[in-house]
């Protein structure tokens, strides 16, 4: 039986996060975080390593339960109704490559059983055609470039039409030009799909250029969000990776004061 | 729990046999050497103890059920753990697959692996050592029946003991199945072990197994009871390793093990 997937609901984000917090004992990896990613809208993730992105990323696919707090997929909450809500859900990452020992079109047949995909081998086979795969369908997962692993944990990625995307670093491994064509098509299945896009990089450019909004997060915390053209000139920064750094090394304290 | 995601985790196993067919060899190759080793100890313990006892019966027929009873809880563990070697828990776990469809999965793809090895050591043991296998009828079946939950039991429990300590600690499973046989008795009555370890063996569904499959070769009435206790204790413990799988579980969502999991599997 194929998972059984409501209709869009337009007027609900696709993410709503509510007061996230994580604590490891005297740590606390998340603290108060709120936000929202809304249908057609790419948010950027940004913050320097251990601020929480991943944290936060690995509570939204249901790997990592919140100390406090609640998470919303389409309005659906995460840790009452997982299955649901992760069928509308998929992610891409640079540390959770495919298995090596399946091939290129296995992978994406068992992932698109596990995700309940109707019309199996039809969408495989347009994720084959859409990430220049076709000619690597047989191709060993760990024999791949890592340019080429990259498209094949999109194409996974894209396997259920998510109505909230979760990418971590999805272009990290691909040259220029192919990571053109990646942004491309993401933006597209923003824009045509309505999908909501969660992105999580450290390439600034590349946030500047794809996102609408973005979010920084220090410590645990949501220190910034807004619009990733004007969000430096607000606060005094010459560019986005200018007003990262700043984020980066102030003391939280400060940084709480630029972004007051 | 729905098929889809079932069939999925049986269907990866099936693509990794047939991309590496490599893989059936051990399949078959450790139980054929138990069965041939074993035959032929039996053989000459027939021909030197004089006695006109028949050993080929009880010592390959218990070879044969407990190689049966390790190859299925392997089956089980050998399927999980091939996630955690091709670091895979942050894509299964992160899918709307829930954890009873998983352990399901895990299972059917057991059974089937392991029937392999049945096969070849059914085959092995009739044709080569003349064990007439299928002459206990129907109460070898229900015996079975006993073996596999256990044998399943355990691959879970097993399981569980990986996600709970970390890649690492498959090495403690290896060695699970020879540290319970002296306690299974499969080779001996249960009589001749001191009391403390009959104690233990008394949680073993094995010990119940082998008692009465003695108690049948010996022409001895229908060993009900020891089915019958043996079955209850067989499906207590799938019971207790389902929930202890389930516990660990969530203790892996809760502290990170989970998400870390990846991470920790390339150390």
């Amino acid at each position: 039986m194929p998972i059984s997937v409501p209709k869009n609901r337009p007027d609900r984000p696709a993410l709503s996060a509510f007061h996230l917090r994580k604590v490891y004992g005297a740590v606390t990896a998340l603290d108060d975080v709120s936000f929202s990613v809304n249908r057609g809208e790419i948010v950027g993730l940004l913050g320097p390593n251990g601020a929480g992105k991943t944290t936060t990323i690995n509570m939204i696919l249901g790997v990592l339960a919140a100390t406090t707090g609640s998470i919303e997929i389409d309005g659906i909450d995460i840790s009452k109704q997982r299955a649901l809500a992760l069928a509308r859900t998929n992610f891409a990452a640079v540390y959770a490559a495919l298995p090596g020992n399946l091939t290129v079109v296995e992978n994406l047949r068992f992932f698109a059983l596990l995700y309940g995909v109707e019309s199996m081998r039809t969408r495989v086979e347009e994720l084959l055609q859409e990430f220049d795969l076709a000619h690597l369908r047989h191709t060993k997962c760990g024999l791949l470039s890592s340019g080429e692993q990259t498209r094949a944990a999109l194409a996974k990625a894209l396997l259920n039409r998510p109505q909230l995307l979760l990418l971590d670093e999805p272009t990290a491994s691909l040259d220029p030009s192919a990571a053109q064509l990646i942004r491309a098509k993401i933006k597209s299945l923003a824009t045509q799909d309505h999908c909501g896009i969660l992105w999580a990089s450290h390439n600034m450019n590349e946030v500047e250029e794809v996102c609408d909004r973005v979010l920084f997060l220090s410590r645990g915390r949501v220190l910034l969000q807004g619009n990733p053209r004007t969000l430096p000139h607000e606060h005094g920064a010459s560019s986005l990776e200018d007003l990262f750094i700043r984020v980066a090394r102030e003391p939280l304290s400060t940084a709480a004061v630029v972004a007051s | 729990m729905k098929l889809r995601p079932i069939v999925g985790i049986v269907l990866r196993q099936i693509y990794l046999l047939r991309g590496s067919p490599v893989r059936l060899f051990p399949m078959v190759t450790w139980v054929a050497i138990d069965i041939v080793l074993w035959g032929f100890i039996t053989r000459y313990l027939n021909t030197v103890s004089g006695s006109g006892m028949d050993f080929v019966p009880s010592l390959l027929g218990g070879v044969l059920l407990w190689d049966f009873c390790t190859r299925i809880m392997q089956g089980v563990t050998t399927a999980f753990l091939e996630d955690v070697w091709s670091r895979n828990f942050l894509n299964l776990f992160s899918s709307p697959l829930s954890i009873s469809e998983y352990i399901t999965g895990l299972v059917i793809t057991s059974v089937a692996t392991s029937s392999i090895g049945l096969v070849v050591m059914v085959l092995l043991a009739t044709g080569v050592f003349h064990l007439e296998f299928f002459s206990l009828g129907l109460p070898l079946i229900a015996f079975l029946t006993v073996l596999f939950v256990f044998g399943i039991s355990l691959g879970i429990f097993g399981s569980a003991i990986v996600l709970r300590f970390g890649p690492a600690s498959e090495w403690l499973l290896w060695p699970l199945p020879a540290l319970l046989s002296p306690f299974a008795a499969v080779f001996y009555p249960l009589g001749v072990l001191p009391q403390w370890m009959q104690w233990v063996s008394r949680a073993l569904p094995p010990s119940y197994v082998f008692e009465g499959m003695r108690t049948l070769l010996a022409d001895r009435p229908f060993p009900g009871t020891l089915l019958l206790q043996g079955s209850l204790v067989a499906a207590a413990e799938l019971l207790l390793a389902a929930y202890f799988y389930a516990r660990v579980y969530r203790h892996a969502v809760r502290t990170g093990l989970l998400a870390r999991y990846s991470a920790e599997s390339v150390a």
